[in-house]
């Protein structure tokens, strides 16, 4: 077979750019046009929420419920979804220090940890998805306008409708025409504006997709890492490259969790 | 000793994100008037705070777990600069519109 020479310059070819081989180049400019187009839907969010902020809700009074806790505890189950996500990158980047010392026992024991870890996130976000559908028992009523109103609490004639409360007339008028909901999806939305909601789903489904996306690659490696694929090949810069998915995944919700919850 | 001080770096970062987190938990429990009372080219000084944090964990993220850090200078400016230069533009643009929406519509 004849030997093809390469000349070892920058734009010759032979060379790595930057010194990072192809696929981590390649990720990380992936990553940076995910992270761009992130940023276009939160910021699409802020628009949304500076435009309509009268009747936008406040997260804190939506995401308050905690498993097998009665009452309200706001931000403490979001607060645990962001530690499991923050740990479950600690793992990986301990998976990848493995894979450098072609330590396949390590690599084994933190990457499983981290599966278990994006498992257990996916879950969480189930589960807070699925009280947000469902809504609370008293629900609220949604005006001809558009509008929604709250009961004041031991009362059936009074209403608060963004901040204002109604009362006698206007109040009767309003139940009068009103339709009762519960809950929230893509047509209305108990807690305030209906665009909450369709931005609640939109941007944390696309970056739960992008937890799903990489549990199942982190599920693929892992069987590779069992049947010696990376000790065969000499390295283990796929754990690396899969990692830098799985940390980026972790960013994207530190800012979610930012504009959602905080803010 | 080179490997125990890059596992001593990653625990430290982890440890960082997590003191960063609890401090916006709290301020996002307790939400301190002196915070939420003053602002800022119309942001709460709460909301400011808030994303000086996130800002931060952002940096350790990227720095320390993605070592970027430790990649040749011209890969970091070419992730980072882009972000540097498009997100803010675009945040200026859509939430300078917002502000104005109410008033025109």
């Amino acid at each position: 077979m004849q030997k093809i020479e390469v000349e070892r310059n920058v734009w010759g070819g032979g060379i790595k750019p930057m010194v990072a081989s192809y696929g981590k180049l390649m990720m990380w400019f992936f990553l940076m046009t995910d992270a761009l187009t992130f940023s276009a839907f939160l910021g699409a969010y802020g628009f949304q929420r500076f435009v309509h902020s009268d009747a936008w809700p406040i997260a804190d009074e939506v995401f308050n419920h905690f498993p097998f806790l009665h009452g309200e505890y706001p931000m403490l189950f979001v607060a645990l979804m962001t530690f499991i996500l923050i740990m479950s990158s600690v793992t990986m980047v301990l998976a990848v220090h493995h894979g450098h010392k072609m330590n396949k026992k390590g690599v084994i024991i933190w990457l499983g940890l981290t599966i278990v870890g994006g498992l257990i996130f996916l879950g969480s976000q189930a589960w807070e998805w699925y009280h947000f559908i469902h809504g609370t028992y008293e629900g609220a009523l949604k005006g001809a306008d558009g509008s929604i109103a709250h009961f004041v609490a031991g009362t059936t004639n009074e209403l608060i409708r963004h901040g204002e409360v109604l009362t006698g007339e206007v109040a009767a008028s309003f139940i009068a025409s009103a339709k009762e909901i519960h809950g929230a999806n893509l047509i209305f939305n108990e807690y305030g504006h209906p665009l909450f909601a369709n931005f609640f789903f939109f941007i944390t489904g696309f970056h739960g997709f992008h937890v799903f996306s990489g549990v199942v690659i982190l599920v693929i490696i892992f069987i590779n890492v069992l049947r010696n694929t990376y000790e065969k090949r000499g390295h283990y810069e796929m754990v690396e490259k899969v990692g830098l998915y799985w940390h980026f995944v972790d960013l994207v919700w530190v800012f979610v969790f930012t504009f959602f919850y905080l803010v | 000793m080179a490997e125990n001080s890059s596992t001593r770096k990653i625990w430290i970062v982890f440890w960082i994100l997590f003191v960063l987190t609890t401090i916006e938990v709290l301020l996002g429990i307790f939400k301190p008037t002196i915070l939420t009372d003053n602002s800022l080219i119309g942001v709460s000084l709460l909301n400011h705070v808030f994303i000086i944090l996130t800002l931060f964990k952002a940096y350790y993220i990227v720095m320390t777990f993605m070592h970027l850090g430790d990649e040749k200078k011209s890969l970091q400016f070419s992730i980072i600069a882009p972000m540097w230069v498009l997100v803010p533009y675009l945040l200026f643009i859509l939430l300078s519109e917002a502000s104005f929406h109410g008033a025109i519509g």
